[in-house]
This record gives C-alpha cells, sequence and structure tokens, in this order.
C-alpha cells in the first residue's frame, strides 16, 4: 500500500489558520477609540493602531509557539511561560533595567530590556527544571508546575522589594507588568521582531524533534537523538522569544497554555502541524483579545493580562480535568 | 546479520555496580535471552548496549566498537524495545512507527517518501494497515504491542533488543508477540536479546539463555542445560519442577510450599 496517502487528514487547517489570521488584522485595524478607518485619521491609525496590531501579532505568536514547544520539551502538558516562571523571571530582569534607568540606557546601540529578561527568564525556567527534575520523575507535570509557581513567587518577592526600594518606577512598572500593549509604538516592533523572528524558525526547525520526544527521553535516545542537546536548544530559543515579548509587552498570561491545546484538540497533537498553527491561530488570538481591551472601558483601558487571563484561566481548569478524566480512562 | 559482543562489562548506577563484568557473544542471527530474578542485572544489560546506561568495558557489533559510533549509527545498528514503552495515546499508529526512521533522518531534514513506504509495509507484514490512523490510545494492548515491535522493525537495525516484551500480555498474545518477533528474526536474519521473566516461554524460543543473579553471569548455554531444579533453587530461591518433553521443550513448573 502507498504510504504517502496515509499523510494526516487536515491539509486545510493552515490556510484556514492563515485567513483567521487576515480576519483578525482587518478586524484590529479597523476597531478602536479613533472609529473606522478613513482619511482623515489615516496618520493616527498608522502611528497607534497598527503597531498594536502587530505588535499583538507578534506576541501572541510567540507566546503560543513558547507555550507549545515548552510543553513538547518538558514532555508536560501544563508547561507554559507563564507557569515555568519564564515570564517572571523575564519580568524581574526588565524591572532591574527600570530600576538602573531606563533612560540613561537610551543610547545604547542594543536595547539592554530584551537582553535582561532574556537573562531573567533563562535563569528562571532552568531553577525551575533543576527543581522539577530533582524532586521527582522529570515528566510529572505537577512537580515541575509546582517549582515553577514557587520560582514565579520568589522573582515577585524580589521584583516587590527592588520596587519597594526604588518606589519612583513603580508605576512604569506595574503599567508595563500589566501588559502594555497599548502603548505600542513601531519602535517595539522593531526591537523585538528580530528575536521573535529567529526563536520561531529555531522552534519550527525542531518540530519533528519534539514529536520524537513525545515518548519519553529514553526512548528518544535509542532512535538517536541526543536528547540533552535538543532539549537545550528548544528551551534556550523559546525562552528567548519570550523575553523578547515580555519585554515590550508585559506579563500576558495563559496565552501559551489556551492556544496550543485549542490547536490540539482541533487539528490533532503532532508537533509538525501544532508548531505552524500555534504560531498563527496565536497571533489571531492576542489581536482578537486585545480588542475589548480598547473598546469595553471608556477613558481607561483594561490590560491586555487581565482580558487573557478571563478567558484563560477558565479554559486552562477545563485541561486540567480532560487531563483527569483522560488517565482515569486509561488506566 | 551481525554479531553482538560484550567483553568486562560493568553497568552502575551512581556508586551502585549492578552488573559485574559481564561477557557474552551472541551470534549473527541468533537469540539469546536474560533470565534471572528481579534486579539480577538483565534491564542494565540491554539499556547498555542500547548506549542508555553508563558502563565500562566494549560492547561492539561485528567486532567495532559501540561507543565509537554516533548515536544516530547506533540507533540504526540496535532497536531498543522498552519494558513499558511510552504510547502516546494522541499519536496516530503511523506517526508512531515512522519515529523508528530518526536514525536515518538528518538533523533539519524530514522522513522520504521511501520511510514513509516502508513505514506502510511494516505495518502491512505485521496486518496493522488498517490501523495506520487509529490514536495509539484506542488500541488494545496487544495491538499496542506488535506496534511497538513495527517501530524497532522500522528502525531496520540488525540487532533487536526486548526488554519483557510480554509482561504485560495474557497468554495467547504472548505467544503471539513472540512468534511473531521469532519469524521476523528469521525472515531479516535479525540478532534478539531479550530479558524475560517466564521461564518456559524463554526456553521456548531463545537459542541459548543467559541466567544471571545479582549482576553476576551464572550459567549460559541451552535450556535444558539452564533450566534445572537445582539451579532455580539456588538463584530463585523457589521450588520447581522442571519437565524435559521428549521435543526438547523445557517446561518449568511451580510447586507448592506451603505446608498443608
Amino acid at each position: 500500500m502507498d504510504g504517502r496517502g496515509r499523510r494526516p487528514r487536515g491539509h486545510w487547517w493552515l490556510p484556514l489558520a492563515v485567513l483567521i489570521l487576515i480576519g483578525a488584522f482587518v478586524l484590529g485595524a479597523s476597531i478602536g477609540p479613533a472609529g473606522r478607518i478613513t482619511g482623515a485619521n489615516w496618520h493616527l491609525i498608522w502611528t497607534v493602531r497598527m503597531p498594536r496590531v502587530v505588535l499583538a501579532a507578534l506576541v501572541g505568536a510567540m507566546l503560543s509557539v513558547a507555550g507549545a514547544s515548552y510543553q513538547g520539551a518538558f514532555g508536560n502538558p501544563l508547561a507554559d511561560p507563564y507557569l515555568l516562571g519564564v515570564a517572571a523571571g523575564s519580568g524581574l530582569g526588565a524591572t532591574i533595567v527600570f530600576v538602573v534607568g531606563r533612560a540613561s540606557t537610551s543610547g545604547w546601540l542594543i536595547d539592554p530590556l530584551p537582553l535582561a529578561s532574556f537573562v531573567g527568564g533563562l535563569v528562571a525556567v532552568f531553577i525551575t527544571y533543576l527543581i522539577g527534575s530533582a524532586f521527582g520523575p522529570t515528566r510529572s507535570s505537577l512537580t515541575l508546575v509546582l517549582a515553577g509557581v514557587a520560582i514565579t513567587s520568589l522573582a515577585s518577592a524580589i521584583q516587590t522589594f527592588v520596587l519597594y526600594r526604588n518606589s519612583e518606577v513603580i508605576r512604569e512598572v506595574y503599567s508595563w507588568i500589566l501588559g502594555r500593549l497599548s502603548t505600542a509604538s513601531w519602535r517595539d516592533v522593531r526591537l523585538v521582531t528580530p528575536y521573535i523572528v529567529a526563536s520561531c524558525i529555531v522552534l519550527l526547525l525542531h518540530r519533528r524533534h519534539l514529536d520524537i520526544l513525545r515518548v519519553g527521553d529514553e526512548e528518544a535516545a535509542s532512535l538517536g537523538m541526543r536528547v540533552g542537546r535538543v532539549r537545550l536548544i528548544v528551551v534556550v530559543a523559546a525562552t528567548l522569544g519570550t523575553a523578547a515579548a515580555v519585554s515590550v509587552s508585559g506579563l500576558i498570561g495563559f496565552v501559551g497554555i489556551v492556544v496550543p491545546h485549542a490547536v490540539r484538540m482541533m487539528a490533532g497533537a503532532s508537533y509538525r502541524r501544532l508548531l505552524p498553527l500555534t504560531i498563527l491561530f496565536g497571533a489571531a488570538f492576542l489581536i482578537l483579545t486585545d480588542i475589548p481591551g480598547r473598546v469595553l472601558t471608556h477613558g481607561s483601558e483594561t490590560p491586555i493580562g487581565v482580558v487573557t487571563a478571563f478567558f484563560g484561566a477558565p479554559f486552562f481548569i477545563v485541561v486540567l480535568m480532560r487531563r483527569r478524566l483522560g488517565n482515569e480512562a486509561s488506566q | 546479520m551481525s554479531s553482538l559482543t560484550m567483553s568486562g562489562v560493568s553497568v552502575s548506577y551512581g556508586r551502585r555496580e549492578v552488573v559485574h563484568d559481564f561477557t557474552c557473544t551472541v551470534g549473527p542471527g541468533e537469540w539469546v535471552c536474560l533470565i534471572g530474578p528481579n534486579g539480577a542485572g538483565k534491564s542494565s544489560i540491554l539499556r547498555a548496549i542500547a548506549g542508555l546506561a553508563k558502563h565500562t568495558g566494549e560492547i561492539g557489533v561485528e567486532g567495532s566498537p559501540l561507543r565509537l559510533r554516533t548515536s544516530r549509527r547506533q540507533a540504526q545498528l540496535i532497536a531498543y524495545v522498552r519494558q513499558s514503552p511510552t504510547l502516546p495515546s494522541d499519536m496516530s499508529a503511523f506517526d508512531y512507527v515512522l519515529l523508528g526512521r530518526n536514525p536515518y533522518v538528518s538533523y533539519f531534514g524530514a522522513e522520504t517518501a521511501n520511510d514513509r513506504d516502508l513505514v506502510g509495509r511494516v505495518l502491512e507484514r505485521l496486518d496493522m494497515a488498517t490501523f495506520a490512523d487509529r490514536l495509539l490510545g484506542t488500541l488494545s494492548g496487544g495491538e499496542q504491542q506488535r506496534l511497538v515491535i513495527a517501530r524497532a522493525l522500522a528502525q531496520e537495525a540488525p540487532i533487536l533488543l526486548l526488554d519483557e516484551p510480554t509482561s504485560a500480555l495474557d497468554i495467547g498474545h504472548q505467544q503471539q508477540a513472540l512468534e511473531l518477533v521469532d519469524s521476523l528474526r528469521r525472515e531479516h536474519g535479525l540478532t534478539v536479546v531479550s530479558a524475560m521473566h517466564d521461564l518456559t516461554l524463554a526456553g521456548l524460543y531463545a537459542d541459548r539463555l543467559a541466567l544471571l543473579h545479582e549482576g553476576h553471569l551464572v550459567v549460559a548455554g541451552t535450556a535444558a542445560q539452564v533450566l534445572r531444579a537445582e539451579t532455580l533453587a539456588e538463584f530463585y530461591g523457589v521450588s520447581v519442577t522442571v519437565h524435559n518433553q521428549d521435543d526438547g521443550t523445557v517446561v518449568v513448573v511451580p510447586r507448592r510450599t506451603a505446608s498443608s
């Protein structure tokens, strides 16, 4: 029989995802306090609304694909930039840059903000992973997530302490923590695009490896894969992109859980399809979830992190319940 | 067909050495079965051959040491079936068997049409062509076991390592799985090393048995040589009756020891 005829069903998911993303772009560009696009407000739309839509797309794509990649690299369906402590670590790194003085670094060739959050995020994810695998089997979802919670708390505590000692930057940092897509500019887009594009390319190149990792470290190794090296590359790439995203958008939770799991439910669990689809759907998801924040409350905006948590937390609970039911069914 | 040689192989986990100075040669196309009580070191030897356990001593295929080869090349030579393989419930049977082609795919490459055709043929050989699109979670234990063997077969390695391949199966499926391995071994000239608990089945299918006790090789030879009541009593601490049947089959039957 011809094996080629067996290519998994669902080739139409990719074009569908592209269409949804285009739709989200159009919707995102045409809704906002300044009203529909007209010749008169074009300049406003271009300098205020468009960078915000593009940045939301970049950040949404990055957080989603990072979530899917962490889930694959750690063999843990609950892994997410937020839960692993990456976001909090990146936040701490960024806070330190704010405290040291954002103004004094403006002349630098490379903006230290993404780099500082990268270092913070990387340190956090490695500590989480070390604790998670030291106190239980690596594949235990619970240990890893609990370690992530602990690291998140620790990073937040240090951040609070630092802010307490430097109260003049509190307002700046908090508006940043809650997601500041609202003040997005083309400068932010230029700042993060190289990191996010590089990260996405590296992750996409490893989607076959993530499929192999689904059978566990030992069997992956017996199939000729250098497990430690692949995991390191994937985690570093995902963390680099996440840190860059977090450094301009603040901490936006649950995107890395909601989007990959929704795509899994629709299009299957193979990472070959999952990674490209999470990039597209993640971009569309964040553009769309950013819209209510712009129009719901007049005058002051609802931070996007609040909107994603509002949708994401219930979804996370659904994932947990499905997993428990699934485990019971398989025993 | 490839021979497998182990000379002076010792395996340690941390400071504890679990296999001491194991030496054994498995001829091309031969089936050697490791037996012994729990903790005797059977799995550790298989894991060492598969390159998964740190060891000293030399393991060689066709006389050339394995450790000099890349991990991909090792996987082209040795297929390893773990005691309780991980079967992602939402992975399709076809994709699962396709994983066996990894040693032939370059780092950034993808499986070719040839790889997919080969997987199709392997599934067909194991009468599982209709299962290709099924998800692993929907398959029975026996079907899953056949798929695991299919994945190892897709690896096209001349040496097949089986760690307790039948422990989770009922007696019918045990026989089916072992018959399958045996016929594949004859078709493809596979060299097989397995670890098994069921002594009668081990003696029935393997050419030679190697009895291990606390990491030491105690005795190796044919079923009739190894499966002797006094030997088993000494190393398993059990009381058994051994029946040597006319066709050469050795049947090991436990005896009740509790006083009635």
